[in-house]
């Protein structure tokens, strides 16, 4: 098995595994009862919560546990735009966002607030002139994210940040989903306010994430009730899933600071392989990308054929973002990126991960010499 | 990598004789101690001053170490090279270019070791000429540069470095002697350990446990409080008395609004007895003049007439905010304020004296049969000895 859609989510590391079953099993408690199960849950929580804040060189109380990156983008977003309302209305983020802000922004427009969708440039980036030029005085909230989900493209979010720093009144959100462990991005003293990481694209497990609020930033929860998580975040806490991504995070850093070199080397023969093919065009830009996502548009085909043609060799590829790969449109990622043409319409998302070896992206290679060709004919496609 | 070394500057100026060589002994292996988990990163004396060699470890992980080390005036990342100009040129030039807020600068060269042939003054222009010439806009200013680079030639080789971290100051853990600290787990008195480790003082502490009236959270919210403040250069042996039987006895014979004042002559005896089998020569609490009514000057002058050796109350003259804003500086106040029953808590009458009188406690002691009881809460104490380099429970450790 080639698994090459690891920016939709990866396979835990069996350490990780490991851990979630002996704390589900060992430290079922629940961490607000007096017990001792309680006590020893509540202990193990503070202390997996100090490991991610090591790792992440934050403090312990600027984490708040959510169930993943649409949540944390939901808090984020919402909650910053609610906290401050009374301070204005004007939300910026950018037209290649995951669905999770853009929906979210969507849904505040509904609901008086007015955002901006800052567009990118030929490479995907986002430009800090752009959003110099789009705040305004209503302006109350930044969202960017770092490493886009669909061409890997990396914004300028430490620029931007260091822009926005001596603007109080602005809040900086940054997704930083497809970027953690990968792309390194310092938190503390950087002006960032609030940032969403999500544990299953490190190896950890679905259903647990976190949202950084630096300290000082007020949201509005979202969920009501028993007031865990700094009251950010109702809920019993998910244990067994926090220490585990506690755990992903950790060897995460690791090997993924070990495969650098060895995913740098990956990318570039990808791109350079697609390069000399006809009608192949590299979407993920040459400078400022993830070492871990390659997009490259197939003219001729349609992406669901390419990635069907694929999995039935065993080799697993996506087009665009997982939530919205079931709408049969364009990419607008890449549709921000090009306009509306058949390159957005062609995009397939190549995304590895510490374990991807040069041998997959050879046999993915000579995969898509064989299926390409075929699906073209079939289309009746000259290139 | 921003250098490979880090100097570590020290001012007291007590440091004469004897003493600077102590001074510079117990620092040394107090920042030792604090960095045994970089392998490799060790600090050396030099004159006047100790120089960490990071061995390219994480070498802001061991600044944030090292300002936690009390002793320290200020400290300095520094890269190292040879006594050749053309080293020392593009060392220089290096350093700069790690700062890349800069716009100007100046260069301050030292040189203690006096055979090196260019004097200062020579030193500073050949290296700020260098500097300029290879730089884009980057000036000099000799009055307020954003960056003073010093050049600082000394025997073994020259160090290079760029403005100065401020250290935490103090007097390094273990130069002065030890004091007992009453540890009650909420935001007093843990800045007052604090502050005594800052004075030098090597620090244990007694925590009163009333199971099950107190439970285990709160014993462990002073184990999780006695790690952050052996985080300041220090392990600390943490003496854990079961106090349950005292309170019940204080509360069944004692009249109400003196309960608070014998209780408290209670917790001075014991901390007292287990000072002295610890050698300790004080006691220190977290105590602010007027700030409950256990801390009124006549809650205190009654209370303390127990103990038979220096009361050391550092927060006598702060405020609450100036108190929690230390707990927050210092890591203290989140553990601090976690919402667990404490001793000092339980049985407490409606009303106590706010003015008790040494001799109306001398007279309700009297009834009380208290030696037997004060002797088995010392002798049936828990110590527990907690390491900041060790993880705070090893089960845990394994699973994260």
């Amino acid at each position: 098995m080639i698994y090459l859609d690891n920016s939709a989510t990866t396979l835990p590391f069996d350490e990780v595994l490991d851990t979630y079953q002996k704390t589900a099993i060992r430290h079922f408690g629940n961490p607000s009862s007096l017990h001792d199960y309680g006590s020893e849950a509540e202990q193990l929580l503070r202390q997996a919560r100090q490991s991610i804040a090591n790792i992440l060189n934050i403090n312990t109380g600027e984490i708040t546990f959510t169930s993943g990156g649409t949540e944390g983008n939901n808090i984020a977003i919402k909650g910053a735009a609610y906290a401050r309302r009374a301070r204005g209305n004007h939300i910026i983020t950018s037209a290649v966002e995951h669905p999770s802000v853009l929906e979210t922004c969507r849904y505040l427009e509904n609901h008086g607030f007015e955002v901006t969708y800052l567009p990118v440039d030929e490479e995907g980036h986002v430009k800090l002139q752009d959003v110099k030029e789009a705040v305004r005085e209503e302006t109350i909230l930044v969202s960017i994210m770092h490493v886009n989900h669909e061409t890997g493209a990396v914004q300028p979010v430490e620029k931007i940040a260091e822009w926005l720093r001596g603007r109080e009144k602005i809040r900086f959100h940054i997704d930083h989903v497809q970027g953690v462990a990968k792309v390194p991005l310092p938190l503390k003293n950087s002006g960032i306010d609030l940032c969403t990481v999500s544990a299953h694209k490190i190896h950890g497990l679905k259903g647990i994430g976190l949202l950084y609020i630096r300290e000082g930033v007020q949201v509005e929860p979202l969920f009501h009730g028993g007031g865990q998580e700094q009251n950010v975040r109702s809920g019993t806490e998910n244990l067994p899933g926090i220490v585990a991504f506690a755990k992903a995070l950790r060897l995460s850093f690791e090997r993924y600071q070990e495969a650098k070199s060895t995913l740098e080397k990956n990318k570039e023969m990808l791109i350079q392989a697609c390069r000399e093919r006809e009608g192949m065009t590299v979407n993920t830009p040459e400078n400022d990308s993830a070492p871990h996502i390659v997009n490259v548009s197939v003219f001729g085909t349609r992406p669901e054929i390419v990635i069907q043609a694929l999995t039935k060799k065993n080799i697993h590829v996506s087009s665009k973002s997982a939530c919205a790969a079931r709408l049969q449109t364009a990419s607008e990622v890449l549709a921000a990126q090009f306009g509306h043409e058949e390159r957005a319409e062609t995009g397939l998302r190549f995304s590895f991960s510490s374990e991807t070896k040069d041998a997959d992206i050879k046999q993915l290679m000579s995969a898509l010499d064989e299926v390409v060709p075929e699906i073209r004919r079939v289309n009746e496609v000259k290139i | 990598m921003k250098a490979d070394h880090i100097l570590v500057r020290y001012s007291e100026i007590a440091l004469k004789g004897k003493n600077r060589a102590d001074f510079e002994r117990t620092l040394k292996g107090n920042i030792n101690r604090a960095l045994a988990s970089f392998s490799g990163a060790k600090a050396r004396r030099t004159t006047g001053r100790l120089v960490v060699d990071t061995h390219d470890e994480d070498e802001e992980a061991i600044m944030g170490k090292l300002q936690h080390i009390f002793g320290i005036s200020s400290l300095s990342y520094a890269r190292k090279t040879s006594h050749e100009l053309v080293d020392i040129q593009a060392t220089a030039l290096r350093v700069l270019q790690g700062q890349p807020d800069a716009k100007t600068f100046k260069v301050s060269a030292r040189r203690s070791f006096k055979s090196f042939p260019i004097r200062s003054q020579q030193l500073n222009h050949e290296v700020g000429g260098y500097v300029l010439k290879n730089t884009e806009g980057v000036t000099v200013d000799v009055h307020q540069p954003d960056v003073e680079l010093l050049v600082d030639v000394r025997e073994h080789g020259t160090y290079i470095s760029a403005g100065k971290i401020p250290g935490p100051g103090g007097l390094p853990v273990g130069s002065s002697e030890k004091v007992m600290l009453m540890l009650s787990g909420g935001i007093d008195s843990p800045v007052a350990g604090y502050l005594a480790l800052k004075r030098g003082a090597e620090v244990e502490a007694v925590h009163f446990h009333s199971p099950p009236f107190t439970n285990e959270r709160a014993k462990q919210k002073v184990i999780d409080l006695s790690r952050i403040l052996a985080g300041y250069g220090t392990t600390i042996r943490l003496h854990v008395i079961p106090f349950t039987e005292i309170q019940q006895y204080i509360h069944k014979e004692v009249a109400t609004n003196y309960e608070m004042t014998i209780m408290r002559r209670m917790m001075m005896r014991v901390s007292e007895r287990v000072a002295r089998e610890r050698d300790a020569l004080a006691l220190v609490n977290g105590e602010s003049l007027g700030q409950v009514s256990s801390q009124t000057l006549s809650s205190m002058h009654t209370i303390e007439e127990v103990a038979d050796m220096p009361v050391l109350r550092p927060l006598i003259t702060m405020d609450k905010v100036e108190v929690t804003d230390i707990a927050g500086q210092i890591g203290t106040f989140e553990t601090s304020i976690l919402p667990y029953e404490d001793c000092c808590t339980i049985f407490l009458p409606a009303e106590s004296k706010t003015k008790p009188k040494r001799e109306k406690a001398n007279f309700y002691e009297s009834f009380l049969d208290m030696d037997e009881m004060l002797e088995k809460a010392v002798s049936n104490r828990e110590t527990i000895t907690i390491d900041a380099n060790e993880p705070s429970s090893p089960a845990f450790e394994e699973l994260l």
